[in-house]
């Protein structure tokens, strides 16, 4: 009897399999491993010394300070938000849930300028509110508040957007389970609700946190690009590049990258360290 | 002293799932919401539960206006259908949730606590199974789970939602007789929602027929089938 061989029918030929995954690998060093790798050899290209001279500098150390400070307001802020809107969306039925959702998406379809400069309309001195603002000495733009506002904006769907199909997924059975057995309101949200949600709500602030370190479009409308005062670190490493200090834009957006890598080294660490435990928290 | 509902009325949207509900039933005996899928005996048991409020009509139980009492205050244990056991905690601390959310004043001491959720893993016959998880439990241990917590807080009344709509036909022959015998030996009033008639009249003291949102003939097992009062209830009790 002639043997025969059997071809496995989910298995795709060796060719494709090779042509399939060298185009992947080829797409992510292209455009993500290569970018990476010239930042930091850009970034050292002109010795150590010249590397801790720009670090050290008041100006870079002043756009460090700025982005961190303004990455510490906006994201609470955005954590606070994104559970109590994801909350409202997952465990109540209101009229206009919907619209409130695709709301919460508008600053991912919205360009970050367009925010910006929305900004500038309402705070700025032709602007509705600049006016009476400036009566009382309050400065919005061109100052901390401008960039904690334009970063909140920009960052604001990152932990609700997280949240929402985890909690709708999870449904209230839980949370009505604890109020028939006794619990408040605060008690149900904090022993039930928090722990199931906590994994999404900590990707969603690492996201978060990144996109509000990193941002740059909504901020340089409306931080008016002081040096040593409202320049957050993406305005810094452009200031620095247009004033052909290559070396030095490439110190700044290396700590960026950095910072970024460090988020997702945060996260892989988490997953890894936690599997099990993520794993039951998607079962039901 | 007993269970008296008087004309609720519920509507989601426009559809009604409750249209003047009335029963009365002892307290300490065990009830049956029995009926199609549609006729409004979840909703029943939700706003038994506080779970729900309806738009209209009283309940009176042990001389309390039920309705006006907040769900947590109620004491009322309700079992899921599909549990609804916190996944992040171990059987142990879910059993002993209730009772860890009492206020401080009026909360056991940590020793009291764990004797209790002893007593209660005994009694639902889980007795080594304290520190798993409920995924790492099959439906059975579940609901046997759910149920201890559901007793833990010592309620005034036992609300069951399809309690063995999930299992298998022989777990569920044996949960029956085990179920009946923990709510005579736990003394509270029983309410618990069944499309399966069988089930019904092999546990309950009471039987409610339910459809379209109103109760069409409460009465003793022997008395539902001897006597059906309605063409529904003896259409559906020979379906």
């Amino acid at each position: 009897m002639a043997r025969r061989t059997f071809h496995n029918p989910t298995e795709d030929s060796l060719a494709l399999k090779l042509t399939l995954g060298g185009i992947a690998i080829l797409f992510v060093g292209l455009f993500l491993v290569l970018p990476l790798v010239v930042v930091f050899s850009e970034a050292f290209a002109g010795g150590l010394s010249h590397a801790w001279a720009t670090l050290s500098d008041t100006d870079t150390l002043a756009a460090i300070r700025l982005s961190l400070i303004a990455a510490a307001i906006a994201v609470p802020l955005n954590t606070v938000f994104g559970i109590a809107a994801a909350w409202a969306v997952a465990k109540f039925d209101f009229p206009g849930k919907t619209f409130l959702v695709t709301l919460i998406d508008l600053p991912f379809s919205v360009s970050p300028v367009v925010a910006g400069l929305v900004y500038v309309l309402v705070f700025g001195m032709q602007g509705w509110l600049g006016p009476s603002l400036q009566a009382y000495d309050i400065q919005i733009l061109f100052a901390l508040p401008g960039i904690v506002l334009a970063t909140v904006f920009v960052t604001f769907p990152f932990v609700a957007r997280e949240l929402i199909p985890l909690m709708v997924d999870q449904g209230r059975e839980e949370e009505e389970a604890a109020i028939s057995l006794g619990a408040s309101g605060f008690k149900t949200f904090l022993r039930v609700t928090l722990p199931n949600i906590k994994w999404g709500l900590l990707y969603g602030i690492l996201l978060c946190n990144a996109r509000a370190l990193g941002e740059f479009g909504a901020v340089s409308v409306v931080s008016g690009h002081i040096r040593g005062q409202t320049n957050t670190m993406p305005l810094h490493v452009q200031l620095l590049y247009d004033n052909y200090d290559y070396t030095g834009a490439f110190v700044v957006a290396a700590i960026l990258a950095l910072l970024g890598l460090l988020t997702l080294a945060l996260k892989s660490f988490l997953e890894w360290r936690y599997a099990d435990e993520l794993a039951a928290s998607h079962r039901h | 002293m007993s269970l008296v509902i008087d004309s609720i009325t519920k509507k989601y949207g426009r559809f009604p799932a409750l249209s003047g509900a009335s029963l009365t039933a002892p307290q300490g005996c065990f009830l049956a919401l029995l009926g199609p899928s549609g006729s409004g005996k979840t909703t029943l048991l939700r706003i038994l539960g506080g779970l729900e409020m309806p738009d209209s009509g009283t309940v009176r139980f042990a001389d309390m206006n039920w309705l006006d009492m907040p769900a947590r205050a109620r004491k009322a244990g309700f079992v899921f259908q599909h549990y609804a056991l916190f996944r992040h905690m171990t059987v142990a601390k879910n059993i002993a949730f209730g009772l860890e959310v009492r206020p401080r004043g009026e909360r056991p001491a940590k020793a009291d606590i764990r004797r209790r959720v002893e007593e209660l893993l005994e009694l639902v016959q889980l007795k080594d199974m304290g520190k798993r998880y409920p995924s790492q439990l099959s439906g059975g241990q579940r609901q046997r789970v759910a149920l201890a917590r559901a007793l833990a807080i010592e309620p005034r009344m036992l609300l069951l939602d399809e309690p063995f709509g999930a299992l298998d036909a022989k777990v569920r022959k044996e949960l029956r007789d085990w179920l009946r015998h923990i709510h005579d030996k736990a003394g509270v009033t029983s309410v618990f929602v069944t499309h399966d008639q069988e089930e019904a009249f092999a546990m309950a003291d009471l039987v409610a027929v339910m459809n379209k949102g109103r109760i069409e003939q409460v009465g003793t097992p022997d008395a539902v089938r001897r006597d059906p009062r309605t063409e529904f209830v003896s259409e559906f009790l020979s379906a």
